[in-house]
């Protein structure tokens, strides 16, 4: 049992949170690329950005969260979430839309969004320097250990705070963001305007508030997303270039332009990073007296070594590109 | 006067000489105030960046595709430099080892051709799904076994022979199998990428670039890893023979005679039939398909072509430099430095790339002295004025400042001279 629940700690939590990550990364890149059709490199760095500055609203009220009995930083990111949001639009207005006025093909913005993405890296990385820090200054990162009933297992089940509040978010966000685009007048134009953006405009609906409303999404989404992720390991600024591969592949994988798709897809390439990873000699050892004397498990039995862990959503990638490029929901944006 | 010159010679080509007056200028500052040797060695890394350039100025210029992953390619150019042309490891050819290494490739063949053979027994009347299914299973334990095989062997190299050695060869073999291997693995990636969005082939050829890097940073047995492998053999006497200046000059003549081996053929392929099909099909894909070309195919070529150049240049820089370092490949100096060289210098014209590779590459080099100079002004102003220690690691963020003006570079060449210095120039035939 011991070991069951070394899986669950190793494989089904820890996939939880990578999945719940790249879905939330994967829903705003999937809600850019169907408004506007292009793939937004600098999501990743949005997500930085977002950490960041509830890094530094942290560092300056240390003590904000302790008077509600919740988490500083959990506190201090609706307010990261605006000043993210307000990043992606100026961003917008100062980069993209100048391009998309000019009529040029998506590819041409794309290359705009990956110069975007090395200005913030470069100015992220001159504020804050390089080494990474915790989003815990003066608070601990609570850890609930759960004892299973019974002797079954001597070991607890692990998960983290950050963890919970992770979770727990990314189902409050996929809820609302399914209330958002069935239920609102504003859910419905973007979801027009992603059909067909020409008919959404002689329809009435004013396109510019529906890339500014997208923009809005996409900048909360990413502080969240951003936040969390520092919230559970460390925030440092070099977290979106390893970032920036999985949150495209869950987008194809779940079918560009199509939000529930992307969470998915995120989901799916958070398990199977972890799965890959994991090393399954670890549940093959109670077992190990049935197998025959002349078969030995290797110590080390897992799919890939944790280097080349980004092999894996890669992997996906194409393994989807070629198979259905249109991803497994069927976006509309091909 | 200049306007006179103008009257007198209309078919003068005014924006090139001044272009190339400017990387002049920019070339005699450097040597003014840098020395020869420094300069020279500039140059020669410059040349190469020039070769890399006109393999992405082919990709992006002529066929419109955006090749985010150049790093990868110049690395792949990079390793196959080093292994090619490091001597030979005696002690590992004269081990058991190379047996060994050989029987578990063996093997993996053994395992592929096993997985290729289930997966077409829907031949045999197996339904599609359950054919699926094995194959699957069958990749994963092959896989597997495979690992068990091989991971011994590498750990047995890394132990007993510190790693495989070079094959011997010289440096410009290498440079050639560098190139040929950089288009075997473009080929794969833009036989899946380049029927599709042009999105894609960006967000594959970033991952591959990765996947690369990863790949040769842990193959401790093949490229010894972060321990990395120097000094790398030159194709000419090196400087410990004919001293700084000498050296670096014969070098930079090889690879001047390279770009302009390369430039000419490029400039053949421009006007060929081939260059303005390939044109055709960038501007207009619908019309270009009407007319009966097959427009995959040759995507795929002007792809696997660009990735070629990128891998020989990647060799030519790699080799130059002397150390072959899989962590010294980076998204910013090899991916989007190479990137602003060509939408700087003209994509699509040959001559605005070579000559934008030089540009950017001075300002580049002489930049990083400069951000310093810059970064040091405002932390003394900044503890003059308000009393704020300056941060120490100085220099390193002055590096980040180099980010932060690159990607601007990128964002404000595309919104306001998309087509660079040297726009390609049409022909109108009325």
């Amino acid at each position: 049992m011991n070991e069951l629940v070394f899986f669950i700690n190793k494989a089904l939590i820890s996939g939880a949170v990578a999945g719940s990550i790249y879905a939330i990364g994967a829903v705003g890149v999937t809600l850019v690329f169907s408004i506007m059709r292009f793939a937004h490199f600098a999501h990743a760095d949005q997500m930085t950005f977002g950490a960041l500055i509830v890094f530094f609203l942290t560092a300056l009220f240390p003590g904000a969260g302790a008077a509600l009995g919740i988490p500083t930083p959990l506190l201090m990111l609706p307010l990261a979430m605006l000043a993210t949001s307000v990043l992606a639009i100026g961003i917008d207005k100062a980069f993209y839309k100048p391009l998309r006025e000019h009529g040029v093909k998506p590819i041409v913005i794309v290359i705009a969004s990956l110069g975007v993405t090395l200005m913030l890296q470069g100015i992220i990385r001159l504020f804050a320097g390089t080494s990474s820090r915790s989003l815990y200054i003066e608070e601990s990162k609570a850890i609930f250990r759960l004892d299973l009933p019974g002797d079954l297992a001597s070991r607890p089940l692990v998960i983290t705070e950050p963890q919970i509040l992770l979770i727990v978010f990314t189902i409050l966000a996929v809820f609302g963001l399914h209330l958002f685009l069935n239920r609102t007048r504003m859910g419905k134009a973007m979801r027009a305007m992603s059909d067909n953006p020409d008919l959404a405009r002689v329809s009435g609906i004013d396109t510019n508030k529906v890339v500014m409303v997208t923009w809005v999404l996409a900048g909360c989404l990413a502080a969240a997303a951003g936040t969390f992720l520092s919230l559970d390991v460390s925030l440092s600024p070099d977290l979106s270039f390893f970032l920036l591969l999985p949150i495209f592949a869950a987008a194809i994988v779940g079918g560009v332009g199509h939000p529930y798709g992307a969470i998915a897809g995120g989901f799916l390439v958070g398990y199977a990073e972890t799965l890959s990873v994991f090393n399954w000699s670890v549940l093959l050892r109670p077992i190990n007296h049935w197998f025959p004397e002349w078969m030995e498990i290797p110590r080390n039995l897992s799919l890939v070594g944790t280097e080349y862990k980004i092999v894996v959503p890669f992997f996906i990638l194409v393994v989807v590109l070629i198979w259905r490029p249109t991803g497994i929901f069927k976006g509309k944006v091909i | 006067m200049l306007a006179k010159l103008f009257d007198k010679y209309p078919d003068l080509p005014l924006r090139e000489l001044v272009v190339a007056a400017l990387v002049l200028v920019a070339l005699l500052f450097v040597f003014l105030s840098q020395g020869n040797a420094y300069s020279l060695r500039m140059l020669v890394e410059a040349a190469c960046y020039a070769i890399i350039a006109l393999g992405l100025t082919i990709q992006w210029g002529y066929g419109g595709q955006f090749n985010a992953g150049v790093m990868g390619f110049v690395a792949l150019g990079g390793f196959c430099a080093m292994s090619f042309s490091m001597p030979v490891n005696t002690e590992f050819w004269n081990s058991d080892l190379p047996g060994r290494l050989g029987q578990t490739f063996l093997w993996g063949l053994v395992g592929i051709a096993l997985v290729v053979a289930v997966s077409q027994v829907h031949r045999l009347g197996v339904p599609k799904k359950l054919r699926t299914i094995l194959t699957i299973i069958l990749a994963l334990i092959v896989w597997m076994v495979f690992r068990s095989l091989f991971d011994p062997v590498t750990s047995a190299i890394e132990s007993e022979v510190d790693f495989v050695g070079g094959l011997g060869m010289p440096a410009w073999i290498g440079w050639l199998m560098g190139g040929l291997l950089a288009g075997v693995v473009g080929y794969f990636i833009g036989h899946i990428c380049l029927g599709l969005r042009s999105d894609y082939l960006a967000i594959a050829t970033l991952g591959i670039a990765e996947i690369i890097k990863a790949f040769l940073k842990n193959a401790d047995w093949l490229t010894r890893g972060t321990a990395t492998v120097s000094p790398l053999p030159w194709p000419t006497p090196g400087p410990g023979e004919l001293g700084f200046i000498w050296a670096r000059s014969l070098y930079l003549v090889i690879t001047a005679v390279m770009i302009v081996a390369i430039f000419y053929l490029l400039q053949k392929a421009y006007n060929a039939p081939w260059g303005r099909m390939i044109r055709a099909i960038r501007d207009n894909e619908i019309s270009a398909r009407a007319m009966g070309k097959n427009i995959e195919k040759r995507r795929l070529e002007v792809f696997v072509f660009g990735c070629v150049l990128i891998g020989i240049g990647g060799g030519a820089l790699t080799s130059f430099n002397g150390i072959f370092d899989a962590t010294g490949y980076l998204p910013l100096n090899h991916t989007f430095l190479v990137l602003v060289m060509v939408i700087l210098g003209g994509p699509g014209n040959n001559l605005g790339t070579i000559l934008g590779a030089l540009l950017v590459y001075i300002i580049w080099v002489m930049s990083e002295p400069l951000a310093l100079w810059i970064m040091q002004l405002f932390a003394d102003l900044g503890s003059g004025a308000f009393g704020w220690d300056a941060p120490d690691n100085l220099s390193s963020r002055a590096l980040q400042a180099r980010v932060f003006v690159i990607g601007l570079l990128i964002v404000l060449v595309l919104r306001y001279a998309p087509k660079g210095l040297m726009p390609e120039k049409l022909k109108h035939i009325s």
